[in-house]
């Protein structure tokens, strides 16, 4: 990386704070749609230190794979469930949070001491493949992680066929027991929801 | 001011560690699914972040993390386009995104 270690820095900091910050305003903020606009400035902060970590062809496809797929089809996914409800209060939600939040400030601190105490046995910068990563993952992809590769295929392939199979409505004309039309919209409005709690 | 090569592998980790916290917070306490599978993503991203500063530090000759991380992207694409086809068929049938009403398997 041939950028000054005072640039780098500022990069590193500003990018990391837009990270946690976008991270908690994605857990924490009452609107859904500004949780999924921030997780996309999330994930384009996160490949911006790839950047920094001398990777770009990863930065690429975490901004093509993230922003341009996961991202927009949580959206899509928030505009077909998008339904204003009143949720119901939860009687031990006070005890929850303080557990939950226990449990990973603990996590937290245990994972920041093994970060600083540990002693990692760095490589020297001299031997970095540097610039030419993009070349030296092609390498791997085609010779020692060959296998891997061919299997992601397969399971993009099932994810594809499991994502249509769950998501698909069996669109006939008319209700097979009834014989009356069928509502064609994507989501059924004033249908009875069928495995609500019989109580 | 300290005189550095390079930034520090720990900033990195830190990093990663907090906004892996952050996505468990969130996994445990979101009410709707939705943000339940952005907690997700958030966790799978704290890990990229990880495996990508060991492979620039620790290994940056072979760099076979920055392989690992574009399997975990691919992983990361399938499991949320199943995840929100579940969501989506889950939201037909019962009408609600709360966590709490999803208690079929409950005992």
């Amino acid at each position: 990386m041939s950028i000054a270690i005072t640039t780098q820095i500022i990069c590193f900091t500003i990018l990391s704070l837009v990270i946690l910050i976008g991270a908690l305003g994605v857990v924490l903020l009452e609107s859904i749609v500004y949780s999924a606009f921030l997780l996309g400035g999330v994930f384009m902060s996160v490949a911006g230190l790839y950047l920094l970590l001398n990777a770009s062809f990863v930065a690429a496809a975490q901004v093509l794979v993230y922003v341009g797929a996961v991202n927009v089809l949580i959206i899509f996914a928030i505009m077909l469930v998008n339904k204003k409800e009143d949720l119901k209060p939860i009687n031990d939600i006070k005890s929850r949070r303080i557990i939950s939040t226990t449990i990973c400030l603990t996590l937290l601190s245990l994972l920041i001491r093994v970060d600083l105490t540990n002693v990692w046995s760095l490589s020297s910068p001299l031997n970095s493949i540097g610039e030419d990563s993009t070349i030296r993952i092609g390498e791997h992809l085609f010779s020692d992680y060959l296998l891997p590769f061919e299997v992601a295929s397969v399971l993009l392939l099932m994810a594809m066929i499991g994502a249509i199979v769950l998501a698909r409505r069996d669109v006939m004309s008319k209700d097979i027991s009834t014989g009356l039309p069928v509502d064609q919209e994507l989501i059924e409005k004033s249908s009875e929801p069928l495995l609500t709690n019989k109580k | 001011m300290m005189n550095l090569e390079s930034i520090p592998i720990q900033a990195f980790l830190i990093v990663s560690s907090a906004l892996f916290c952050i996505g468990i917070w969130g996994l445990l306490n979101s009410r709707n699914a939705v943000r339940v599978l952005m907690s997700i993503e958030l966790m799978l991203n704290a890990v990229n972040i990880n495996l990508m500063a060991f492979s620039s530090y620790v290994d940056n000759n072979l760099i076979q993390g920055q392989v690992f991380t574009i399997f975990v992207i691919t992983v990361a694409a399938a499991e949320a386009a199943v995840g929100l086809a579940i969501l989506l068929s889950l939201y037909r049938n019962r009408v609600t995104v709360d966590m709490e009403s999803f208690n079929l398997l409950k005992w």
